[in-house]
């Protein structure tokens, strides 16, 4: 573009010579701030720029990782629902890992409470055949553990140890049909025989119409088997009834919860059989 | 020949207004004729014409102000354009119109050089209407006087002439 040319659009001249002329000035001249006006200007429309740039980036990289996100929406989903999962499977097991906890401080408790020498064991299995009211523990001869050892409880009377093996045991439950344990009412004294009955209730045999039994009376050991040591619960007296005969039918209900067991304690001390005392016939 | 002779216009105009400024300082602020220079130049030549001699008398008297550069320039070169606008747009062969357009490029100017230098915080003028109005009445009659003198001597020199010739029949 000539001379010439440039003249005749005097509109475009008179622009680019105004232009020079505020670059002149701002090449002279210090801001507020005491840098040069031509700096301040162009750094603020650079900034402006750079400003508008960056959000445009920014927007960019927001809707590319959204979609990016989406994307990967479904995936997260489901290992979030994994993990969600996992965890809940982990507060059981805390949970659960609570209450075993509990049970061993009770258990612990009872352990520290007698003056026997007992064997903490965990069952690790129960009855091959459901006519049997058997567990398996953990222990066997290997940790002192031998047959006919009673096996207790925080809450009571469990059973006895029937077959040990080197590293495990078999424990007969008291609510077994063939299972049976000395037993007293503690309120009247009157001695009988607890053995197992049907739908996991005990039934006191050989009392004495004698003796004063009423429903909600506990029942412990009396200790003249040999195997259980004397005064631990075995239930509480549910029913009373006359048999009949010399004797009443009493039905007990156990004070363990047979279903429930995780750790019991074995006696491993030994047991002396106590002298029957009146009323109490086997 | 036309930018040569825009320069030289310049030139004198800054040699009268440095001389002017020397001897009478009152006067010397009551008009500028750099500015007339400009405003003469782009009323006869165009608003090309006019920016680019406001550009360089400007930039020059900048110069020699020892102010900052391209205040009087940018204001010379609007005053300039603008007045190169208003004379290829309307007639103004008239010393009323002139007289305003004048005066009123005087203002113009400064306003804005004026206000350039106050947005800059460079330099305060207080209380400038007064010396504004002064300098543009003074302008607007250095300048119609110039149009007419310039107008009027080709003629009456032409008329001198012939009656030299006519006396020496």
């Amino acid at each position: 573009m000539s001379l010439l040319d440039l003249r005749q659009r005097s509109g475009h001249l008179f622009l680019v010579v105004m232009l020079g002329h505020i670059l002149l000035i701002s090449a002279q001249v210090n801001s507020t701030s005491g840098v040069p006006v031509l700096e301040a200007v162009t750094f603020s429309l650079m900034s402006e720029v750079q400003r508008a740039a960056s959000s445009a980036v920014s927007g960019a990289l927001h809707v590319w990782s959204g979609y990016i996100g989406l994307r990967h929406l479904k995936d997260e989903n489901d290992v979030l629902k994994r993990e969600i999962a996992a965890a809940q499977i982990a507060v059981q097991e805390q949970r659960a890992l609570a209450d075993r906890t509990l049970g061993l401080q009770r258990l612990l408790a009872l352990r520290n409470s007698l003056n026997l020498r007992t064997e903490a064991v965990e069952i690790i299995g129960g009855a091959a055949n459901p006519d049997f009211r058997t567990v398996t523990v953990n222990k066997g001869t290997n940790n002192g553990v031998r047959a006919d050892m009673a096996v207790l409880a925080p809450a009571g009377v469990v059973g006895r140890v029937v077959t040990p093996s080197l590293r495990a045991a078999k424990v007969q439950l008291l609510v077994d049909r063939n299972a049976a344990a000395g037993a007293i009412v503690e309120r009247s004294r009157a001695q009988g025989v607890v053995v197992g009955a049907s739908d996991e209730r005990l039934q006191m045999e050989y009392v004495s119409e004698v003796f004063d039994v009423l429903v909600g009376d506990i029942v412990v050991t009396s200790g003249i088997d040999g195997i259980y040591p004397r005064g631990f619960v075995i239930g509480r007296v549910e029913s009373v009834e006359k048999s009949g005969g010399a004797y009443r039918r009493i039905v007990v209900k156990p004070a363990v919860n047979f279903s429930g067991l995780e750790e019991v304690l074995v006696v491993t001390s030994p047991t002396p059989a106590r002298e029957p005392t009146d009323g109490v016939s086997e | 020949m036309k930018v040569a002779g825009v320069i030289l216009a310049v030139a004198v105009a800054l040699v009268l207004q440095t001389t002017l400024a020397r001897y009478a300082i009152r006067a010397s602020s009551s008009v500028d004729l750099v500015l007339v220079v400009v405003v003469y130049v782009a009323l006869t030549s165009g608003a090309a014409t006019g920016l680019l001699s406001g550009t360089f008398a400007g930039l020059v008297q900048d110069a020699l102000s020892s102010h900052v550069i391209g205040i009087g320039g940018l204001s010379k070169t609007l005053v300039g354009f603008l007045a190169g606008v208003i004379g290829t747009q309307f007639i103004v062969a008239q010393p009323l119109p002139r007289f305003i357009v004048f005066f009123g490029a005087t203002v113009l100017h400064a306003v804005v050089f004026m206000g350039l230098y106050v947005l800059l915080d460079l330099r305060h003028f207080g209380s400038p209407a007064a010396a504004v109005a002064g300098q543009a009445l003074g302008n607007a009659i250095v300048g119609v006087v110039a149009f007419q003198f310039v107008e009027v001597l080709p003629g009456a020199i032409e008329r001198r002439r012939v009656s030299r010739m006519r006396r020496r029949r």
